[in-house]
This record gives structure tokens, sequence and C-alpha cells, in this order.
């Protein structure tokens, strides 16, 4: 039991270790954050994150859905084969983007039997927004299809057999009714989006800056701690925001929670 | 008969694997009939069903509904509806726009969606309740839901699977005076999948029994139950006693047989039944007494009293008859006093009359 | 008008949808063909790692005689190792005491246990940087010699690894029949010796998958361990970090590959573990 209280304090601890320093920087290190540069950054994480969550979405629904409906002895296994690569070191998966996608990469090479390129395919946003998709797409599949495979199937039917089209069906009934994994799903893939910094650090380089970037910088680098704590703090705000309206739409949509 | 509404021609439903859910089905189903498809869980009615509502596809044969061949068009082309085992009543919306939701889909004016959705509302009795959300209903509430949800829709056959296996057993007696009265009163087919037989011939105009993915007879409930066509459909519906029997002679609809306990037999029969035969005869034809029976033309036997169960109403006596089979007899319990009137190990004498013995060879 | 279905197939089949397979294979497809690139370049006799000039070992062995690169991977293992352990020690007693106890504000607590999993891991690692410079346990640290350097490093592995040690422990809690332990009172044993012939038998696969999922987490941590670490110590993945950022080369290809092999292997053992605790749920 004093294991786990201490394993608790290091957290604990961690956090009112931070709040202190911001207390002595009477709210300037949060002020500064507000700086038109900073809030560019922010803002450009916001929708970079925002963009990554909904390719993911895009992606990960029909995969999950394709799971749902595939024969029971293969969901196991292409379940599995979704989430494998989320077991493999976030780092490594990256870097194997980076050998993919370089302009001496395998694409560029392949591109280049064809006449096609060289193209610069690294250090900008499209290449953080790639990586992230490729990163964090297991975290959406998996909320989606456990919402997905609970889904009383009988309710499309009936829809379907009251005169609803197949498109009309997935918007009318599908899409509500998974609307709490959907929720799940989204805020698991953005959270971890608006806070990565290995991602934007190895695949956007100079050009797409994130906010985790930034943090790491403060630490690092530039050696501003309490501006940096001001700005993790931000994030984790930010987290719990979004995690305060999902519990939001989950007691809306009591019931069906993840 | 009148018009054909839904004809079955050759429908065979097999799944991967081999597995034959149906198995070249065929027949008719008359307009306004209520119609019930009866058989054990397996037997391939509920796949039949939703072959008719498209939810699935026959992998051989015809589905025709109102004159065309359907068992290719999707279910939202059908001019078919369906109440679901589960209901299906959608939980994201309220009572009313799960009514409203089929015509809404299909592009029906709003103000004739929302009269229509009144009526169907008023049809079920659920008016009160319209801005509910399923979630606050009880299951009688919400298989009306379904009710009127599909009645919407004005279809030509409405399907219901299973629809009153979800309810507890006196609002089942109640639902089904009540769909009888819809019925009647909407004028619609129903074709109704159970495997409750009590449901398919209290409701039902006319029944299809199936195993295996067989249809075995197709009869009205009082033909069906006094004239099965075969083992498997005597033995399903109601109780009865099957015998097995050696045929002696068959001449000119007078068949003569040997039973084991109750020596020859003559029964009447326009069956050409020849070697060995099961003759069924139901427990309530049996008469039970403790001395041996004056009336002439009966089968008698005498037998000992193995067991009595009393029911309240009945009481069913199982009486071992020498040197032969055990035979179950249905006794009215007529005065408070004495109940079955026999009692465990008690010699009695039975019989019946050989109009109400079956003859069936398969 | 829509299409008509096909024989013998619903509306709902979707598995048999054509399109649908489609963007399955070709999502798998984007999926593992980077990782299995680099599995495949790490055989590579070619240098510059681009154009496939032949089958060779030699890019493992350079990578394990690359002293740097021993080093990290040794520390990454001990510090895996030990906080493993810890972790898993920790996870189950805070899974048994939020499934077997009531107390005062327990909802609050279990919240609180949750964070770790939740929060970004950069807020994570800010925030153990942090404690670690105001207990003055990073001076420390430094100080100490091999393995005791990577105290605070594994205090940090600790803290992120046990909330999830003990999500999988109490799921696996939850399917116990409290008849069990009924049962095994009733027949003379104390609460101790229920506990170890009883609960502790029936936790094991939860405690074991419980106990790779930790080594998995803390073998693959980069970002906290970022923060965390002192400039003298260097685990695996900040090592392949710094030699990722300098280019690539096909021994990191090599020790890449070590890396998912043994991460791989863990994984499917945890879930093999995991598996048969779901079955006896249902």
């Amino acid at each position: 039991m004093w294991f786990m209280s201490f394993g608790e304090k290091a957290v604990i601890d961690g956090e009112i270790s931070i709040t202190e320093i911001d207390i002595t920087g009477t709210l300037a290190n949060y002020a500064r954050s507000f700086d038109p540069l900073y809030l560019t950054i922010m803002w450009k994480s916001i929708w970079i994150s925002a963009l990554a969550t909904a390719l993911c979405l895009a992606t990960a629904y029909p995969i999950a859905f394709g799971i749902c409906f595939a024969p029971a002895k293969w969901k196991p296994y292409l379940l599995l084969l979704i989430i494998l690569p989320f077991w493999i070191n976030l780092l490594i998966r990256t870097y194997a983007l980076i050998a993919v996608f370089r302009t001496q990469g395998y694409l560029n090479l392949s591109l280049g039997w064809i006449g096609l390129g060289p193209f610069d395919m690294l250090y900008n946003n499209g290449a953080v927004i790639f990586g992230l998709v490729y990163v964090y797409m297991p975290f959406m599949v998996l909320p989606l299809y456990a919402t997905i495979e609970r889904l009383d199937k009988s309710f499309l039917e009936a829809s379907l057999d009251l005169g609803a089209s197949q498109f009309t069906t997935f918007l009318k009934v599908t899409v509500p009714l998974t609307m709490p994994g959907i929720i799940s799903g989204i805020l698991l893939v953005f959270i971890p989006c608006l806070g990565s910094f290995l991602t934007p650090d190895l695949l956007g380089g100079a050009n797409a800056i994130m906010i985790g970037n930034v943090i790491e910088r403060q630490f690092k680098a530039a050696n501003d701690w309490p501006f940096g704590s001001a700005l993790s703090f931000l994030l984790m705000y930010a987290t719990f925001g979004a995690l305060a309206l999902r519990s939001l739409f989950a007691r809306r949509s009591k019931g069906v929670d993840i | 008969m009148s018009e054909t509404i839904v004809s079955i021609r050759n429908v065979t439903k097999s799944f991967p694997g081999g597995v034959k859910a149906v198995d070249n089905v065929s027949f008719d189903i008359a307009q306004n009939e209520f119609f019930a498809l009866l058989g054990p869980s397996g037997c391939g009615k509920t796949t039949l069903l939703r072959m008719i509502s498209g939810l699935e596809t026959p992998t051989a044969g015809q589905i025709v509904i109102g004159g065309e061949d359907m068992a290719l068009t999707p279910p939202n082309k059908r001019p078919t509806n369906m109440v679901f085992q589960s209901y299906a009543v959608f939980p994201h919306m309220t009572v009313a726009d799960n009514v409203a939701y089929g015509l809404k889909v299909t592009g029906v004016p709003r103000d004739e969606t929302k009269r229509r959705v009144a009526e169907a509302l008023e049809m079920v009795k659920l008016t009160a309740l319209a801005d509910r959300k399923p979630d606050q209903m009880s299951g009688g509430q919400r298989q009306r839901v379904a009710l009127a949800r599909a009645l919407v829709k004005r279809p030509k056959v409405l399907l219901l699977d299973e629809p009153l296996s979800a309810l507890d057993a006196k609002l089942r007696d109640e639902m089904r005076l009540e769909l009888t009265r819809l019925q009647e009163n909407v004028g619609i087919t129903f074709i109704i999948v159970t495997h409750d037989q009590d449901e398919a011939l209290s409701m039902a105009s006319r029944i299809a029994v199936m195993d295996r993915g067989a249809v075995r007879q197709i009869a009205t409930p009082s033909e069906l139950y006094e004239h099965p066509s075969s083992r498997f459909v005597a033995d399903f519906i109601g109780k009865v006693n099957l015998i097995e029997a050696q045929v002696i002679s068959n001449t000119a609809g007078a068949l003569v047989c040997e039973v084991k306990g109750l020596g020859r037999l003559e029964l009447p029969t326009a069956s050409p039944a020849a070697g060995t035969i099961a003759i069924a005869v139901r427990p309530e034809k049996l008469k039970i007494g403790t001395s041996e029976p004056l009336a002439a033309n009966v089968i008698k036997t005498r037998g000992k009293v193995r067991d009595v169960a009393y029911y309240g109403d009945t009481s069913h006596v199982v009486v071992a008859v020498d040197n032969g089979p055990d035979l179950s007899v249905n006794v009215q319990n007529e005065s408070r006093l004495g109940g079955a009137g026999v009692e465990r190990g008690q010699e009695v004498w039975l019989h019946w009359s050989p109009n109400d013995t079956l003859v069936l060879t398969e | 008008m829509a299409g008509q279905l096909k024989l013998g197939q619903g509306p709902l089949d979707y598995g048999n949808r054509l399109w649908l397979k489609l963007l399955f294979a070709a999502i798998i497809f984007v999926l593992y063909v980077p990782i299995i690139t680099l599995i495949a370049f790490s055989f590579n006799t070619d240098r510059r790692g681009i154009v496939w000039r032949g089958f060779t070992f030699d890019n493992y062995v350079k990578a394990w005689n690359n002293a740097s690169l021993q080093e990290a991977l040794i520390n990454s293992l001990m510090i895996a190792f030990i906080a493993t352990i810890i972790a898993t020690i920790l996870g189950a007693l805070t899974a048994l005491l939020l499934w077997r106890f009531r107390f005062p504000g327990k909802g609050a607590y279990e919240g609180f246990m949750a964070l770790p999993i939740v929060i970004p891991e950069i807020c994570m690692g800010v925030s153990l940087l942090l404690f670690f410079i105001n207990t003055g346990m990073m001076d420390l640290s430094v100080k100490l010699i091999w393995p005791f350097n990577l105290l605070n490093i594994i205090i940090a592995h600790v803290a992120f690894c046990f909330p999830f040690v003990a999500v999988v422990v109490r799921s696996r809690l939850v399917g116990f029949n409290r008849q069990l332990e009924e049962a095994s009172k009733d027949l003379g044993a104390s609460e101790w010796q229920t506990f170890w012939s009883i609960i502790v038998p029936f936790m094991m696969p939860g405690l074991i998958a419980g106990a790779l999922l930790a080594f998995t987490l803390s073998l693959d941590d980069f970002v906290i361990t970022f923060f965390t670490s002192g400039p003298e110590t260097v685990t695996f993945p900040v090592k392949v970090y710094s030699l990722v950022r300098r280019g690539v080369s096909p021994e990191i290809n090599a020790a890449s590959t070590v890396l998912i092999v043994v991460t791989v292997i863990a994984t499917i053992l945890a879930m093999k573990l995991q598996a048969p605790a779901k079955t006896e749920k249902s």
C-alpha cells in the first residue's frame, strides 16, 4: 500500500509542482502562451489534429464496419491485423514512414521507375497529418468496432424494410446509434494527436511545428521551464475539456456507452 | 379462394457450408389471409420470411409478390413490411418519429405523414405516448410501435417474426386477440412466423408446417389438427398417441391392421397404406372407464394406470396397455370431486372410435 | 433506382461487398508496407539502404557491436524489467483495492488512476520531470552508479505503466465468482490462505498479461523517457531517436526489427493469455 501511494504521489506531486511554479510566475506564462506566435501554433495544432482525426474516422469506419460483417472466424484475425502495428514502437513506425517518403525513399524510387518525381513528400503539414493518421488509426478502429459489433443489426434491417435506402439507413440509423463509439474514437485520436511531438518532429521538421514541439523546446533547448509547463498545462486543460464533453454526450445517449 | 398475393416458387436457400435452410419450397398465399409459418427452431421458417421481406435472397427460385418476381429486389423496394422479433424500434427516436420514419424516407408529404402517423398511433392505442422514447416503454408498448410503424406504410403484406415470443403469457393472449382484430380491420395479408402451435392455431387462417427446410403440410388449423398428413405434423401439433401397426389387408376403404397389445383393428381410410404404418389418436378422443365399455364399433383395450397428472381443468392419465404401448388420455375434470376418477395402479378400460383414428404412412 | 441484390446475398452482407474488401486490403497494405520494407531492408547489403543489393546479417552484427546501442539496449531492458515488476505489483494491488473495497472518494480515485492513460504523454513527461527536479531526485540519480542512475526513469515508467496493469487485472477480477471465495472460507481457510490459494491463481492470467503489457509499454516508451532521463542515461528508443534524426541507415533498421519482433511476440502472448478470461465471462 505504501508503494501505491508513492506511485500516485509521483503523479500528484508532478502536477502540484507545476502549479507552484505557475503561481510564482503570476500567470505571466499563461499570458505569454496567448502571444500570436503561439496562438498560431496552437491553432495549427488543433486543425492538424482535427483533420487527422477526421481522416482516421473516414478510414476506420468502413474498416470497423467490414470487420463486424466479416465471417465470425475471421474477425479476431482481422482485428489483430489492424491492432498489431499499434503495438510496434511509435518511433519505429515513424521512422519506417520516413524511409518510405523521403526524397530518396522507396516511394520516390518506385515513382521514378514510372517516370515521375522525385517529390519532396516529407517536412510539410501533409506528411504530419499522414503520419498521425497512420499512427493513431487503430485507436479509432477499436471503439468503432466495439459499438458496431454491439449494434443490433435488426435496426438496420428495419430501416431498409421501411423503405430507406442503404445510404439513408447509414445516415439516419447507423451513425446515430454508433455515436458513442464515434465520439470515443475521436477523443482517443484527437487527444494524442494534439499532444504529439514525435510525429511532427520527425515528419514535419521545422515546417510543421505543433504545440508538443514547442513544449519540448522550452524544456530541452530554450530552457524556459515555467513557460513549457504553462503550455503543457493548457494542453492538459484541453484534454479535460474534451473528456468532459465526452461524458456529457455519454449521459445524453445513455445505455450505449463504451 | 381470392387472388394470390405472394407466391413462393421452388425457393431454395443454402448457406455457405452447404446447409440448406430452405429446400425447394413452393406455395401460394392469398390476399387477406392470416398465414402462419409454423415449425421447430431451425426449420427455415424465419429464413423464408426474411426472403419474402428481402433481407435475404434465395439461392434459387422465385418470390412473386403482387404478380412481380421480387426475389432479388432490395427490401426498401418491396411492398412488404416487417415486425421484428426484437421489435427493432429505433432507440434514438420518439414513438412518433419511429412511426413516421418509413414515410419520411420515402418522401411522403409532411402533412400526409402527420395524419397517417396519428391514425396509426390511434389504431394501436399509443396516441398518448407519441413523444416517449422507446427505453421508457414496456415490451408490449414497443411491439405496438413496431406494428404501427409497419402498418403506416400500408404494405401489401405484413410480416411478423415471432411477434409474441418476447411478451409474458398474459400479454401474449391479449396481443393474439388484438392481432386478429387488426388483421380483420386493415385487410392486409399477414404472414406470421412462430414456433408456438397455440399461436398459429388460434390466429391463422392457414398454416404451413415446416421441418428441416421443407413444408410438410399446408392446411387450416382444424384440418391440420384433425387430419395431419404425417407423423411429424401429428406429433408437432398438439399431443398424440402414435402407435406402430402392421397392415394385414387394405381393401376398398377398410384397412385391417395388427397392433401389439390391441390385436386386430379395422379402420376406415382412403389411404393405400401397406406394410408398417402408424396409427394416431389424440388423447382427448380416448375414453377411460373402470368397466368394459358396452358400445359397439369401438376400439377397446385393458390397461393399468401408470401416471396421473392433474392440470386443473383436465387430468392427463397415462395407461400402460397389457403387452402393448403406453397411451395418454385427457380426462375433463367435470366434477369438483374425484378429479380423473382413477388412480395410479388401477386396472382400467380404454376405448375410442375408429373414426377418430388416423392412418399415417409418412 | 438501387441495384438488384445478388443471388443468395442479403442487403446487409457487407462482408461480401467488393469495394469494402478492396478498401480493407488497401488500408492493410498502407499500414504494413512501411514496416515490412523496414524489416526487409534490415537485411540489405547496400549502405544507403534504398536499392536491394543482396541478403546479409551484417547490419545486425554492426548494430550489435555498436557500443552505445548496446548500452542503450541493456539500459532499456533493465528499466523495463524492474519497472514491470514494480508496476505489476502496484497495479495488482490497486486493482484489488478497487475491486474489493468501497471507500469514500472511490470514484474520484478511479478517475485519478485513469489519468496517466488519457492525458497526452508529453504532459506526463513534463509533470514527472518537474517532480524529479523539485524533489532533487534528478541531481541525485545522476550521481549514482549503474543501475541506480536509472532510478528516475524507472519511477517514471512505473507511474505510467501501473494504471494499465490495474485496468487489465481488474477486468480479469470482474469475472471472479465471489462464491469461490466464500466456499474457500466455508471449508475452513483463513482470509490469507484464501487470498493466496484462490484469488491469486485466478488473477494470474491477468497479472501475466498486465506484466507483458507493462514490459512492452516501458520498452517502447520514448516521450516520457526523453523528458525524464538525464544527459548521461540513454535508453534504446532515445538512442534510435538520435540516430533517426541524423538520417536513415540499415543499422537502425536492424535494431528496430529486433524491437518489433520482441514487442510483437510479447503482445501476442498477452492477447492469448487474456482471451480465456473473456470467454469465461460471457
